[in-house]
């Protein structure tokens, strides 16, 4: 799959969930009515970099913390295409694979990568551009390469049902 | 090659043949929680799935614990989805007045025994690997699938092994030992791999004291923190259960991605400054800065442990005028437990507050949260930028020795100072 879209840049390490999506929201259980709070804690003002053709870049281990799959559901819920960073926290990972949200670990197009850069994504490959310059991402296990591919654990588990 | 304890037990509960570190593989669960934070959303998951039903009711456990009780409407909404669900799928459900906070409450309750892995939609899953069993936290769609189907996808961890070496002195609990761990690895070191804690400083640690350390794997990264059972875990369980299990510990010549070594003959009482649980220093660095509000309580310090040790300096002794102080007993079983040992009678007479067992402002959700320039001292897990309430608020995480002597202080202090001072 081909992904292309324009940068958001999410700057500084270990960045934790709390700040993504402070506590106080977490009694709303619809992503619609998420979107407001997403990255409430950190800088609200990228709310307005966000669109359709937003790609989430991120430094090293983003996503530190809390479970909650709320950070997740909000940036599917703005449209967010995919996410690049240096490194990621486990449960972080886990719920962008799971709700079908490409994630995908590439040092060098992270660091090379500012505001608004034009970024396109070959999942297959594993090739990311930042404004023409290509890296390499680092290789996704081919089970969860095909559970994200195909959209997360929902049409898993509808296939599943079906079968 | 040997195997660690985490890799036996994710094998016994997956059908993979031989799987070693990185590897994905499907593994089944013993048992599957939520609350009424990540339950409600998956749910939602679970109708798109098309899933009807649980896999097993009798494995399925709910806990209304964050905004309980209920902080608002929406809130009030979620609880009544929450146990309006349990009750349609059969599945046990702890709501107000009958449960307390998740971790404290599944071990206390039984549902947890050595051996068994425990998906949660809840990070701090990883508390139950203090009774030697594969706790680990997951978001709301994977539990929706593990609802549905019992199982979850996971890549094998490898393991770092944490030797406690010696004797802890006095005022250092549980809490101080995983803080050591997390300011020598780091907030990430911990990442794709689980803590297998080990030593003769592990096994002298009670179980409520091996709860706090393994609750904060998680803050190092980890999948889960492992203590490999003993007759401790077999005593505290006796009465409790009456699920099988049996005590795996890892091969002597299992393969360790890193060993970490803590020695406790010289380590001091430590806090974690903000903004992260890596930012560890000794107390003794910090002294003499002002607290505005001590929080003693949530799943990794809510224990009638700290409660006591909360007791011992808050006995005869006030909170200080111009600081805060709320004790979070963590389950309804150890409230009552602690009203009949007189403590909580301690902790009122001494001007702290004692709340009902919830989350609560540990994670900003209610019942005390912080506001802005306001600093705080608490035994809780997580000192993020507005953790507790507002983003210009700071939290400092000790263990509950330090923060009652914080209470009494009005500022971070050595406990024995408080102590050496005769009661007024």
């Amino acid at each position: 799959v081909i992904i292309e879209g324009r940068a958001v840049v999410i700057r500084g390490d270990d960045i934790d969930t709390d700040v993504m999506y402070p506590g106080a929201y977490l009694n709303i259980d619809d992503p619609e009515q998420m979107k407001p709070y997403l990255f409430e804690g950190f800088d609200p003002t990228l709310r307005d970099q966000l669109g359709d053709d937003a790609i989430i870049v991120t430094g090293t281990n983003f996503g530190v913390g809390s479970s909650r799959e709320h950070v997740v559901q909000a940036m599917k819920a703005w449209g967010v295409r995919c996410v690049v960073g240096k490194s990621f926290a486990r449960i972080f990972r886990r719920n962008c694979v799971n709700l079908g949200l490409p994630i995908l670990e590439c040092p060098e197009a992270a660091e090379a990568a500012r505001p608004l850069s034009a970024i396109r994504i070959d999942t297959e490959s594993g090739v990311v551009e930042v404004d023409g310059r290509a890296f390499h991402a680092s290789p996704i296990d081919p089970f969860v390469l095909e559970l994200q591919a195909s959209g997360g654990l929902v049409p898993w588990a509808q296939s599943k049902l079906t079968a | 090659m040997g195997r660690t304890l985490a890799e036996k037990i994710l094998l016994v509960h997956s059908d993979a043949e031989d799987p070693r570190p990185g590897d994905v593989i499907m593994v089944r669960c013993d048992v599957v929680m939520a609350n009424d934070v990540s339950g409600p959303v998956a749910f939602r998951s679970m109708e798109k799935m098309g899933a009807a039903k649980v896999f097993d009711p009798a494995k399925v456990v709910m806990v209304a614990d964050h905004f309980m009780p209920a902080k608002d409407a929406r809130s009030a909404e979620l609880q009544k989805r929450l146990k309006e669900w349990s009750d349609e799928q059969g599945v046990t459900y702890y709501g107000q007045g009958r449960g307390g906070i998740e971790h404290t409450l599944l071990c206390e309750e039984g549902w947890i025994v050595p051996g068994s892995v425990i998906a949660g939609g809840d990070s701090h899953t990883c508390t139950y690997g203090a009774l030697g069993a594969f706790g680990t936290g997951l978001g709301s769609t994977d539990i929706a699938a593990c609802l549905a189907f019992g199982e979850f996808w996971q890549a094998v961890p490898s393991t770092i092994a944490v030797e406690f070496r010696g004797t802890k002195g006095p005022f250092v609990t549980g809490k101080d030992l995983i803080l050591a761990v997390i300011g020598e690895i780091g907030v990430g070191g911990g990442t794709n791999a689980v803590l297998e804690f080990t030593g003769e400083g592990a096994e002298a640690l009670s179980i409520d004291e091996r709860l706090a350390v393994s609750n904060m794997a998680v803050e190092a990264g980890a999948e889960s923190g492992l203590f490999p059972a003993d007759e401790k875990v077999e005593r505290y369980l006796e009465g409790r259960t009456d699920r099988p299990w049996t005590a795996e510990r890892s091969d002597p010549d299992a393969e360790l991605a890193r060993r970490v070594e803590i020695d406790l003959d010289t380590l001091p009482p430590l806090i974690a400054l903000p903004h992260l649980p890596g930012n560890v220093v000794p107390v003794e660095e910090v002294r003499g800065k002002k607290i505005d509000q001590v929080y003693i309580g949530n799943c990794a310090n809510g224990t009638m442990t700290d409660l006591r040790q909360t007791a011992e300096i808050l006995a005869g002794r006030h909170v200080h005028h111009d600081c805060r102080a709320i004790i979070v007993p963590a389950t309804q079983s150890i409230y009552r437990e602690a009203m009949q040992a007189g403590l909580l009678d301690v902790f009122v007479e001494a001007g702290a507050i004692v709340s009902t067992p919830t989350c609560g402002a540990c994670f900003g959700g209610h019942m005390g949260v912080l506001g802005p320039g306001e600093r705080a001292l608490t035994t809780t897990n997580r000192n993020f930028k507005g953790r507790m309430g507002s983003s210009q608020a700071e939290v400092h995480l000790a263990n509950a020795y330090v923060a009652a002597a914080a209470a009494v202080a009005g500022e971070i202090v050595d406990p024995a100072e408080v102590v050496e001072q005769v009661p007024a």
